[in-house]
């Protein structure tokens, strides 16, 4: 199971990359492996504000549907289309080709409380 | 071949023979060319290639009738033939829906009667039979606390719930234009400190189903109404679970103001293959103004029943007519034929339940997430076979297929990893309950691999769930032309 060096991560198993006051976000190898094989994704709409914890996404494996929680406050500025039609790219490549969403963060300091992979790789172990 | 392969019925028959002999019809006016279509591919058969076909689908079926099917948080109990026999009575099955209300006034003192019953039952005061099942139930429960907090002029925006919940719950609680708030539970209860940080004065209701998914009661439930009341919100009881304690203990006793109850459950009517469910609503007293019209009326000295509109304060319509009458009627039946006994019905529910538990737990390769005295159903996670040999929930499930019995709920509740939801009802015998232990003792001591390709002695095979989901093929035509395709 990878834990991507160079990302941050929340508890609830998203990744988050930061690119200069904006944020691409997606979900962990972890997340894909517990979820089983995803079938749907409803994918947020552009301009869409959302504070840290509020769902930006739901995902619906075989199993179950999920929600995805942002990890920041933001706005949405573009989705991964290419997920509406091959879902299956969260469980291939969750870290490249299976990216939910770019937003722009609303507080610079936010990614600050994420986990580096070292810590989010003991969480994972709990 | 495979002699499970049923042709459709558009494949026995054929357009040029016909099993029936209709009786020359001469219109007094010609039909429009328009009207008429030779398209249709009605298909022809005998009256025999008719009984055999529906004959032979039949057996393509697994019922209750058949044997043990103990799907958690369904309650597949027997549904005893004589609620079949009093439903298919000609005076209550050829009744018609707009027929005047004096001539059905048996059926309206049926309705009436169960609503009594319903409402002894669960502690409560008023009660609708409307709800065709457990989650328009729930959406009727939601819009009627709705109703309520409006007309007190309290705007409440939040729906809380544990995060062991049914899947309905927080649906139904979106559809009612609720914001879902999910509270973590703490082995396998709702945490009551993450309770009180939850429920605040925007909080219009607290869903909790008791016994829990887990099969575990929620033994701090006085306390949890205690909580919920403090904020003014309103506690909901989801009464998937009721047959874990009916008799015993009352939601109304326990605080709940508003309770569903799923009558193809708990109340033994036939249940699931799209037939019709129901779910009535019992509510307390205050909420009663809010259940939806019509409402059946006793009044008089005649004692003559009606049905009422007049009921300003209604959240209105929400089913043709009064709800699924067939349904309504072997209930009614159940509970006539139970008496006091629904006692000891649960009684019996409930020590299955924690005799399969143990009986299963003794192999050692099913694991218990939260070791308690269970009610009605029960959780085991296959976590252990899935570390020793990478067979999951999912494989388990289809492998008992082969073996002739009903799988249980898998992969509910999400909190327990790679989980079997087992609930054997009252309705199994104890011989019944130990070949069940047995099975899925053998199941994980085979290998994995027959696992994984399991079942083979099914009609159909293993199913691609992922291209089910993704890709689905809804009708023959689409099954045709995709099948055409691949040749």
């Amino acid at each position: 199971m990878e834990i991507r060096e160079g990302l941050l991560y929340s508890k609830n198993h998203e990744w988050v990359k930061v690119l200069d006051g904006k944020a691409k976000i997606g979900i962990t190898d972890y997340a894909q492996s517990k979820l089983g094989d995803i079938v749907f994704v409803e994918l947020p709409e552009i301009g869409k504000e959302l504070k840290k914890g509020e769902v930006i996404c739901i995902l619906e494996s075989v199993k179950a549907a999920s929600d995805v929680y942002s990890a920041v406050d933001c706005s949405v500025e573009e989705v991964n289309d290419r997920l509406s039609n091959e879902p299956e790219l969260l469980n291939k490549s969750p870290y490249d080709d299976g990216w939910i969403c770019i937003v722009s963060m609303k507080n610079k300091d936010q990614p600050k409380e994420l986990l580096s992979p070292e810590s989010y790789k003991k969480e994972t172990e709990k | 071949m495979n002699k499970w392969i049923v042709p459709l019925i558009n494949e026995v028959g054929s357009l040029n023979k016909s099993g029936v002999r209709l009786p020359d019809v001469k219109l007094p006016f010609d039909l429009p060319t328009d009207l008429k279509r030779k398209d249709l591919n009605l298909p022809g058969a005998t009256e025999p290639e008719v009984v055999r076909h529906y004959t032979k689908l039949s057996k393509l079926n697994y019922a209750i009738d058949e044997g043990i099917y103990p799907l958690g948080s369904c309650t597949m109990k027997y549904n005893p033939k004589l609620g079949e026999q009093i439903a298919n009575l000609p005076d209550v099955k050829n009744l018609h829906p707009s027929q005047d209300e004096s001539t059905i006034q048996g059926l309206l003192e049926i309705g009436w009667s169960l609503e009594r019953m319903l409402c002894e039952i669960t502690g409560m005061d008023a009660c609708t039979l409307q709800p065709a099942a457990g989650a328009q139930g729930e959406l009727v429960g939601l819009l009627i606390a709705r109703a309520y907090f409006e007309a007190l002029k309290r705007g409440r925006t939040q729906v809380c719930l544990p995060d062991s919940a049914h899947g309905t719950n927080p649906a139904s609680a979106t559809m009612a234009g609720y914001e879902v708030i999910e509270i973590p539970s703490k082995k396998g209860r709702v945490d009551i400190d993450g309770l009180k940080k939850a429920v605040t004065e925007n909080t219009a209701v607290f869903m909790l189903t008791n016994p829990n998914t887990l099969g575990l009661f929620e033994k701090d439930i006085k306390e949890i109404a205690r909580v919920v009341h403090s904020k003014g919100a309103l506690l909901y009881y989801d009464g998937a679970n009721l047959n874990g304690l009916m008799g015993w203990a009352r939601p109304g006793d326990m605080g709940f103001d508003i309770a569903h109850l799923n009558l193809h459950k708990t109340f033994a009517s036939p249940h699931g293959g799209g037939g019709p469910g129901s779910g009535p609503i019992c509510v307390k007293e205050r909420l009663s103004d809010f259940l939806p019209i019509p409402r059946i009326k006793k009044s008089g000295t005649e004692e003559r029943y009606s049905l009422e509109y007049d009921y300003p304060k209604s959240i209105g319509k929400i089913h043709s007519y009064y709800g699924n009458w067939g349904v309504i009627v072997r209930a009614y039946c159940y509970l006539l034929l139970m008496g006091n006994e629904i006692k000891k019905a649960a009684g019996q529910a409930v020590l299955n339940a924690n005799y399969l538990k143990k009986k299963i737990t003794q192999s050692g390769w099913y694991v218990e997430p939260y070791k308690d005295v269970c009610k009605h159903e029960f959780v085991l996670s296959c976590k252990k076979l899935l570390e020793k040999k990478g067979v999951r929930a999912l494989n388990v499930a289809k492998r008992l297929l082969d073996y002739g019995v009903h799988p249980p709920t898998i992969y509910f509740p999400l909190i327990v990893p790679e989980c079997l939801m087992i609930e054997p009802t009252e309705t199994e015998s104890k011989r019944e309950l130990d070949n069940y232990a047995k099975i899925l003792r053998d199941i994980a001591e085979e290998d994995a691999e027959t696992l994984k390709n399991a079942p083979v002695s099914t009609p159909v095979k293993r199913v691609d769930e992922v291209q089910a989901a993704r890709k689905p093929l809804l009708t023959w035509k689409e099954l045709v032309s995709i099948s055409a395709e691949r040749k």
